[in-house]
Parts: structure tokens; sequence; C-alpha cells
């Protein structure tokens, strides 16, 4: 039942590849033109490049979108992270119900909704120390909304590690939180990993939160980007398309591989332990109380 | 023991306090202003509305004083349907937003399974390719994926499809293909496609096939086995895909405006407006409200589904 042997399979593959694929193929070969039309290819040159790199006003929107997007990616890893704790491992207690609705609330919300919400809460008289709109407002928003989605990564991951290395850490008295440190945060690092790029993607594409919360000195990316798609083309918008799809397809690949060779070795190496000492597993007792549902 | 469970429950209180604090201030919070706006008064300076708490003189507290007037308005537009001539604003940019995101979810669908279907029956050395080919996209600016369709269906002779279909002779005159519902709905399965397909591809993946085996063997021809095999099993894939899409569609405002011009009016774009140049914050409130209370009914559905279906043993935990 393999693809390879129905040409209809492979037909339909194609097709969706090309749907996804031909409309940012047309914007990196436009990229290379000499005029000032961004549908049309006269001549190859790399005028527009070069353009972009004297364009201060896209520079600086490129480099707060860059430290808001770090900064964000950064926060909700850590509140993520501890979100997926609460929910994996503390099973059910007054108030759990809610506190779950409230973490992944931001996944399916439209954005519209957050982002009008944010602005009541940093425009609000009585919260004047949260700042007003602007920079710190774009952040906690960000931070919020890859919250829910770092959340659910991690909680998968926490759902699926073997929890006996921290029983035993437990049993032979180490203390919670170092045990989290020494033994959790390397089994699910894979998955902080992966959080941390999703959260970053996610807040440097960001237009509608960034957009309702910025002020005069808080453009980002997307926000220069959608009012330029207002007033006006140059060429310039495609060259800027090309160089973020070759930075992310670069990173994307590379971190892929990375994970992947991660996961060969793990999987080698719980092999190598298991073939040495192949009853150690079943001798860790379980004296905590399963915290699990 | 009873130490060491004391001390796990303390601990477990300053864990949970960071992340129940940070969504209290950043989403409850929020959530409650939202409605407290919603119930003021329109007013145009800054904020632009009048609290519905009202301080009295020789009062202890605020006096709770609410207008309804924001959703009288959606309640009367409700009534006032049917009415010929009847200023429907409200209601025709919600029937526009529920019917986009519906199309928008039946064609990822139909564009989504056989492709999902097929990669997660792809050899398994190929799959982590083909799928980080779908995620690909995803990664890159979304704005500039909406962008790229404007350079397609760009109406004039220069957009890239109407210079295609000039030259091979096919139209005499560039078409309208810009700023329609039709460029919308293309524009939204476009980017929320890898929404639909990888949860997809999660559950189809998972299928045994030895129950395609044994149904072939039992003599079903392979349509009967995808409709009584394959469909109800993936049933999970597809109400995941679904919400993860139709959900966003709804509030959508980035590609309307964009590839919808001024023609294509939905329910997201209503509330950008009445915050922004109408400076109506309740009216924009009550319909953030109203979008919360319309889509809740699937995410509890949703839900629902979810553990209903948890304690057949399908996916475990």
């Amino acid at each position: 039942m393999s693809v390879r042997s129905r040409p209809g399979a492979t037909a339909w593959l194609l097709a969706v590849y090309a749907f996804l694929y031909v409309p940012i193929l047309c914007l990196i070969v436009f990229s290379f033109t000499a005029g000032e039309i961004t549908t049309q290819l006269d001549g190859f040159s790399l005028c527009w490049y070069a353009e972009l790199a004297r364009d201060e006003e896209l520079i600086d929107a490129v480099l707060l979108s860059l430290r808001v997007g770090a900064l964000a990616a950064t926060a909700a890893v850590v509140v993520g992270t501890v979100a997926a704790l609460v929910l994996a491992r503390f099973g059910r207690y007054p108030g759990s119900t809610a506190f779950a609705a409230m973490t992944t609330a931001p996944m399916v919300m439209p954005e519209v909704v957050i982002g009008l919400s944010l602005v009541l809460l940093f425009a609000h008289p009585l919260f004047p120390f949260l700042g007003g709109r602007g920079v710190v407002a774009i952040w906690a928003a960000h931070t919020t909304l890859c919250t829910a989605y770092v959340s659910v990564l991690v909680q998968s991951r926490l759902r699926e590690m073997d929890r006996s290395l921290e029983e035993a850490a437990l049993d032979l008295g180490c203390p919670p939180f170092k045990v989290f440190f020494v033994i959790t945060v390397p089994v699910i690092a894979p998955a902080l990993l992966a959080g941390w790029l999703l959260a970053f993607t996610l807040s440097m594409d960001d237009f509608v939160l960034a957009a309702m919360l910025s002020d005069p000195g808080s453009t980002t990316l997307p926000v220069l980007v959608f009012a330029r798609l207002h007033h006006g083309l140059k060429p310039e918008i495609n060259a800027l398309a090309t160089v973020i799809v070759v930075l992310v397809s670069l990173t994307v690949v590379i971190a892929n591989r990375a994970m992947l060779s991660a996961q060969r070795r793990r999987a080698a190496a719980l092999r190598h332990a298991a073939g040495i000492s192949p009853t150690a597993a079943p001798t860790v007792t379980l004296s905590i109380p399963d915290m699990r549902r | 023991m009873t130490r060491r469970r004391f001390v796990l429950a303390r601990g477990r209180f300053w864990t949970g306090l960071l992340p129940w604090a940070w969504m209290l201030l950043f989403f409850a919070l929020p959530f409650a202003l939202i409605v407290k706006v919603s119930l003021s008064t329109p007013q145009l300076a800054i904020p632009p509305y009048v609290s519905p708490f009202v301080m009295e003189p020789g009062e202890m507290l605020p006096h709770f004083r609410p207008d309804f007037a924001s959703y009288r308005r959606l309640h009367d537009e409700l009534l006032a349907l049917g009415t010929p001539g009847a200023d429907l604003q409200y209601l025709s940019a919600w029937g526009g937003s529920l019917l986009l995101a519906a199309l928008t979810t039946l064609l990822c669908l139909l564009i989504g399974y056989p492709f999902a279907y097929y990669i997660a029956r792809s050899r398994e050395a190929a799959r982590n390719t083909l799928l980080m080919l779908v995620m690909l996209p995803f990664w890159t600016s979304f704005l500039l994926r909406v962008y790229a369709w404007m350079v397609l269906l760009d109406s004039s002779e220069l957009g890239l499809i109407n210079r295609l279909l000039l030259a091979a002779g096919v139209i005499d005159v560039p078409l309208q293909l810009l700023y329609n519902a039709g460029a919308v709905l293309v524009g939204m399965v476009y980017s929320y496609l890898p929404f639909m397909v990888l949860p997809l591809y999660a559950n189809l993946v998972k299928l045994d096939q030895r129950l395609l085996e044994a149904a072939a063997d039992l003599g079903a021809r392979p349509w009967t086995t995808f409709l009584r095999v394959t469909l109800p099993l993936s049933r999970r894939g597809i109400v995941a895909g679904s919400m993860l899409v139709f959900i966003p569609a709804v509030g959508e405002f980035v590609i309307p405006d964009l590839l919808g011009g001024g023609n294509v009016l939905m329910i997201g774009r209503r509330i950008w407006d009445d915050f922004g140049p109408n400076q109506d914050w309740p009216m924009a409130a009550a319909v953030a409200v109203t979008m919360v209370l319309v889509l809740i009914a699937p995410i509890v559905l949703l839900h629902r589904h979810g553990r209903a279906n948890g304690g057949d043993g399908e996916e475990g935990r």
C-alpha cells in the first residue's frame, strides 16, 4: 500500500505542494527584478536587496521584532513550562479546570478579541504601572499567546516521559526543585527548544496584537509591512520575503536535523542502558503518591 | 511521609503561583474588562466610554449602572432579520464570517485529508521531510504569504494569473480576481491548510494497517474500507483540524482586509473598525463578547468529544 504504487496519490501530493510553494517562489523570482514593478521580472539585479539594507525604518522594525520575539519566547517557555507542570502533574484541585481553560484559551480565541481585551487593560486608568501601550504591552501579549502553545507542547512531553527517574531521585532524598532541574529539564529539553522556536516565530509573525498594542515608538516588522502593503509597493518587499524565507528554511532544516539526531542518540543510549542492566527499571519502588490523574 | 506530602503541597502552591498570576493578569482580568466595557456608554474622549460604575456623592461603593445599548443594537438587528431594507451591519458581517469560515474549513478538509493520508502512508523515512515541507510556509511570514496572493491575483494586466491567461489567449480583458470573496477564500485556505493537515496526519499515522488489511481480506472494496474503517477512526483528527481552522477563521482580520479590500466585511473587521476609526469601544467589546459566546459552543463540543473518546483507549491519556 505504498504511495509509490499509486500515481493519483503522487499527483495529489505534488499539486498541494505546488499550491503551497508557487506563491512564495514567485516572490523570490520577482525580488531579482531591476524594474519598479513588483509582479514582473525586468532583467536581473540585486538592487532591491541593496535598497533593503539601506532602509533604516525597516531595519529598526526587524531589530524590534527580533528583540520582542526573543524576550516573549523566553518568557513563554518559563511560564508555559511551569503551567504545563501544573497541568500535567498536579492532578485535580479546586480551580484546576479554570486554569486549564485560561492557559489554552488564547490558542483558540480570535486574536482581535485578545488584542481588544489587552488594549482595555493597558489603557485602563487603574493600571498605570503597566506602562500603557507600547513594547512592554506587545511583549506581554505575545507571551500570553505563546504560553498556550508552549504549555501544550511541554505537557505532551511530560505525559509521555518515564517518571521512574524522577521518583528514584525523590526517594533518594533529592529535593523536588533540584529533581526538576537535574532530571526533568534535560528530558523535556527538545520540547522546550521546539516551544521556544514556535513562540519566537509566532511573535515575529503576529500583526493583530502588535498593531492594536503599538504606540508610535513601537513598530514591529509585520506592522510596518502591513502599512506598506496599503501604501504602494516596491520590489523591496519581495526581497524582504526572500530573505525571511531563506533564513527560516535554514533554521528549520538545521533544528530538525539536530532534533532527529538527538532523538536517535537518546534511543541508542536507552538501548545501551537496557542491555547492561535489564532489571534496573522494575526495582524502583513507587513511594510517592501518584499525582497523575 | 505526611511531612513530605505537606512540603510537596506547599511547593505546588509556589510553583503554580507564576502561571496563575500571569494568566489572571493578562487573560482573565482583560476579559473581565471587555465585559465591563461592553456594558458602558460610548463617548468620544479618552477612554472613549463612560464606565458603568458610577460614584454618587455620599456613597461608599460605586454604583453599578450597566448600559445595554450595544447588546440591544445586536438584538434589534436579529429581530429585523427578514425585514426589507433593514440595516444589518453586524448581522451581515457575522453571516459573512461564519459562511467564509465554514467554506474555508470544508475546503481545507477536502484538500488536506487525502494529503495527510498520503503522507501518513508514505515510507517512514520520507514522512518527516514531507511534513517539514508543509510546515515551512507556515514558519515564514504570514503577511508576506498573503501578499504573495496579492501578486498572483492582481487585477490589472500585470497580475501573474491574468498575464498567463492573456498570453494564452483565454481572455481578452484582465479578470477582476482580487478584492472579492473568492480571493479571501483562496487566501484563507492557503493560510490555514497546515492547521488541518497536522492534526489529521498525527491521527492517520497511528491508524493500524492490519485493520485495513483485514477489511480487504474480508472482501471490502477500497471505498468501503475507507468509509467504514478509516473515516470513523480518524474522526478525532477531523474534529481537531476543523476546530483549529474554523475558530481563528471566524475572527480573521488581515486576509479579508488585504485580499478582500473593503468589499468583504467580516466580524473581525467590525471589531477593528469600532475600536479604531469609530471609537465606539463598548460596541467593539459587545461584539467581542458575542464572538466568544458563539465560539465557546464548538470548543465545549470539542472538549466533550475528546473526553468521551479518550476513555476508549484510542489515545491512552
